[in-house]
């Protein structure tokens, strides 16, 4: 299998994903850090940011520029993607982002809080039935065929473009077009309600920021939209941890500084104790 | 040892016997995936035919069972479709649609 091993993949390039990347780089950990573009996450959009300790008064666009500019700085690799797909085999993890494929010991989760988001009514139903996460891996399967793309994440357009260019009739909508979403059919898609627009089509790509952590580790204990951890980030599958927002409140980048850094101190002592 | 499915042995292939496929396309990361799964899968289980279809070289079998979705793995006993997952799926799913 082409795939790159790490010791411990990150997923998500936000405050806590690069705490965690720094940390697990002075421990002497070979680390990778994976997700969307964070400049387009809420944070980026922040004007001022007061509670941070010795920035204060930085906008957010800055501070998430400087902590990108650490990664490059210590030399750790930062890959720009929708991861969709987790597996645990063989005792490491395998990780699919785009049509790439990565391997490590151990994971943290650090994509955000848009983890919580809330599935469109049909869109569990209809997975794998017309529904899709991933445009790279789907799309050659609507070849010909009419097709709905619902951007909410940011990289959602060069999704677009590609089923265009294989062939699909795209209809797209953006995150502020999508607001009342509701995917039809029973066996397979038959179509889509936008804001009570209904459209005929075979295939719906719902291309959130990340794919919910829950859909990508089926026995991820989650509360209240949230990943559940322990005091060390700890989730409870072995090996898998999680920082930052989509942990919980308050979505603070103190808060997800903090426990990226405990996630990777975590990691790095799992990765030790059981030998790998 | 695993056979590569295509429109003119599939009938003979999935005659007799469990026969697990393997939907998947060079271009899918998550197919890439399943495949060193589906290879343990195979070693462990000699007693199942284990196959592959690669979607874009057989555009017709994968319209034929409906593939939306790859990876997507089917199960076919003495000929007939047993079972069908769409997704990822570990060593022990494929167990569990193999019995």
């Amino acid at each position: 299998m082409d795939s790159q091993s790490f010791d411990i993949l990150i997923l998500g390039a936000g405050p806590a994903g690069v705490s965690a990347a720094l940390t697990a780089h002075a421990r002497g950990r070979s680390a990778l850090v994976l997700g969307s573009d964070p400049m387009a996450s809420p944070l980026a959009r922040a004007e001022r940011i007061e509670n941070y300790p010795g920035l204060s008064g930085m906008s957010g666009r800055d501070m998430l520029a400087a902590m990108l500019g650490d990664l490059e700085r210590q030399g750790i690799p930062r890959v720009a993607g929708r991861v969709t797909a987790v597996m645990a085999f063989g005792g490491q993890f395998m990780v699919s982002a785009e049509q790439d494929v990565y391997q490590a010991k151990a994971l943290i989760l650090a994509a955000g809080a848009q983890q919580a988001a809330k599935p469109f009514p049909g869109e569990g139903s209809l997975l794998g039935r017309g529904v899709s996460y991933c445009a790279t891996c789907d799309g050659m399967l609507y070849r010909g065929k009419r097709v709905a793309v619902l951007g909410l994440g940011p990289g959602s357009e060069a999704d677009r473009d590609f089923l265009e260019s294989i062939g699909c009739q795209v209809l797209y909508f953006t995150g502020a077009q999508a607001k009342h979403v509701e995917i039809r059919g029973d066996e397979r898609v038959t179509g889509l309600s936008v804001n009570g627009e209904e459209y005929a089509v075979d295939g719906v790509f719902v291309l959130r920021e990340a794919v919910a952590a829950s859909v990508l580790l089926p026995g991820l204990r989650m509360e209240d939209g949230h990943i559940a951890v322990g005091p060390d980030m700890a989730t409870g599958l072995p090996g898998v941890y999680a920082a930052g927002d989509c942990t919980g409140k308050p979505y603070q980048i103190a808060r997800a500084v903090g426990q990226g850094n405990v996630a990777a101190l975590a990691a790095d002592k799992f990765i030790k104790e059981t030998g790998k | 040892m695993i056979q590569d499915l295509t429109s003119e042995n599939f009938e003979e292939v999935t005659a007799a016997g469990t026969v697990l496929v393997d939907f998947w396309a060079v271009w899918c990361g998550p197919c890439k995936m399943q495949s060193p799964i589906v290879d343990a899968f195979a070693e462990k289980h000699p007693d199942v035919t284990v196959c592959k279809v690669n979607v874009d070289n057989e555009p017709a079998l994968a319209s034929r069972f409906g593939i939306m979705a790859i990876p997507t793995l089917a199960v076919f006993k003495d000929g007939e479709l047993a079972g069908r997952k769409v997704g990822l799926s570990n060593l022990e799913e494929i167990e569990d649609m193999c019995k």
